[in-house]
């Protein structure tokens, strides 16, 4: 084993590798290791605030959804209540209609039965008259005798 | 095992550095033997160890500032998750040993960790087809693992005593760190003791951290070079348990030269 100027060569490949290293290989890297940390660590942020604005995106849609329920159950109980009355209404008109038809129709019925009491009265007038003259055998002025036939035919 | 050798050769041979120096005799050349490379003293280089230190070296910088320079924020393809893994490690690392602040210390932990790995990464290579290939084309040495080099591993606890010994300064001044070195553990009544100690700690640093390294893979080279003298159909029997064993081995050093380098930098901005 000699020992020669290996040695001193040696000494200054060591410098020169270690200012080479130290000029184009440690600081690049370590630097891209820091700026990846960083982006974790802003990705691993960024994903827990979107978890925190999810939850809450969550728990809004959960507040409309009872929002809209309570909603919909009140209109569904305002349509109920208005159904009814308007059942209610159109019965009370059908009832009105039916007892004005009704009324209507007993005025006429009445009507008619006047008439054909007037007429029959009428004829009776000229029934009694005419039974009289038979029974009689003689006519009767009816001029005369209206008077009497007319309370006849009241009686009757 | 070729021909023609015998074993002691073979191991000679598989240990030897391709070196380039001055020889007393045959003036700048490549020695053509261990012998010619230690006579040549000082004014040598082992070109085996440079060109693969320096070439794997090249591939770490290349490949990382590759990923560094195409790194995206999103999701990271294969090859950045595996080099940010890396990274990741060695911050880790840094940040749990090293707590003050200092722009150098977590590149140059990297830089160590991952050279070193790749240079250990070298001893799982089989130890002969490089060599023969080399030798093919004729170079007569060619040690492919530079961290079984002593010059290497020293080259670079050299490097990182100097370190120690600037942020000693720099960070305690030149008074606080002499009295670090010489008012502790006992006191100034035992000064020239205290001085002893601590200066033998101190220099132990650079030293164990180098022979720590060298001595791991230097075993371990050793220890596939012998079991490449077995038999060719009987090698795989240990050289597979072995190279398994090692992978172990080699990321353990390159963790351990890393680790240790920390500490030693954390301990020169402690004050105590």
């Amino acid at each position: 084993m000699n020992m020669n100027m290996t040695i001193l060569g040696q000494i200054i490949s060591f410098i020169i590798f270690v200012y080479l290293c130290m000029k184009f290989v440690w600081p690049p890297l370590t630097a891209a290791l820091a700026e990846r940390q960083k982006k974790i660590a802003e990705g691993l942020d960024a994903a827990d605030k979107a978890a925190r604005e999810l939850e809450d995106a969550q728990q809004s849609v959960e507040a409309a959804l009872q929002e809209s329920k309570a909603q919909a159950a009140t209109l569904i109980e305002q349509a109920n209540k208005r159904a009814s009355q308007i059942v209610d209404e159109a019965k009370d008109t059908a009832q009105a209609e039916a007892d004005r038809i009704k009324a209507a129709a007993a005025a006429d019925v009445e009507q008619e039965v006047n008439r054909a009491k007037e007429a029959l009265r009428a004829q009776v007038a000229t029934l009694v008259v005419a039974g009289a003259e038979k029974i009689l055998g003689a006519s009767i002025d009816v001029n005369n005798h209206q008077e009497l036939v007319d309370k006849l035919a009241a009686e009757l | 095992m070729a021909s023609g050798m015998s074993s002691a050769d073979y191991i000679q041979h598989h240990l030897t550095n391709l070196t380039y120096g001055n020889h007393p005799v045959n003036g700048w050349s490549f020695a053509e033997s261990g012998q010619q490379a230690a006579e040549m003293g000082f004014m040598a280089i082992n070109v085996d160890s440079m060109a693969w230190s320096v070439g794997l070296g090249i591939f770490f910088i290349l490949l990382f500032s590759r990923v560094a320079k195409n790194a995206t924020t999103g999701v990271p393809s294969g090859t950045q998750n595996f080099i940010e893994m890396i990274i990741e490690f060695v911050d880790d690392n840094v940040k749990s040993v090293f707590h003050h602040k200092n722009a150098i210390i977590a590149p140059m932990a990297l830089t160590i960790f991952v050279w070193v790995f790749l240079m250990n990464l070298m001893d799982l290579i089989p130890v002969d087809w490089i060599p023969s290939i080399a030798a093919a084309s004729g170079i007569h040495f060619m040690k492919i693992v530079p961290s079984t080099d002593l010059n290497v591993t020293l080259g670079m606890s050299i490097a990182v005593f100097v370190l120690i010994i600037f942020y000693s300064i720099q960070q305690k001044g030149i008074m606080g760190f002499l009295a670090e070195l010489s008012l502790q553990p006992l006191g100034k009544w035992a000064l020239p003791f205290n001085l002893f100690l601590e200066l033998v700690g101190l220099i132990a640093k650079p030293i164990s951290l180098a022979l720590r390294l060298f001595g791991n893979m230097y075993a371990g080279e050793m220890i596939f070079i012998l079991i490449a003298l077995l038999p060719f159909w009987a090698q795989w029997l240990l050289s597979v348990p072995w190279a398994l064993f090692h992978i172990l081995i080699i990321t353990l050093q390159a963790f351990i030269f890393m680790v240790l380098t920390i500490v030693y930098l954390a301990m020169a901005h402690d004050h105590h």
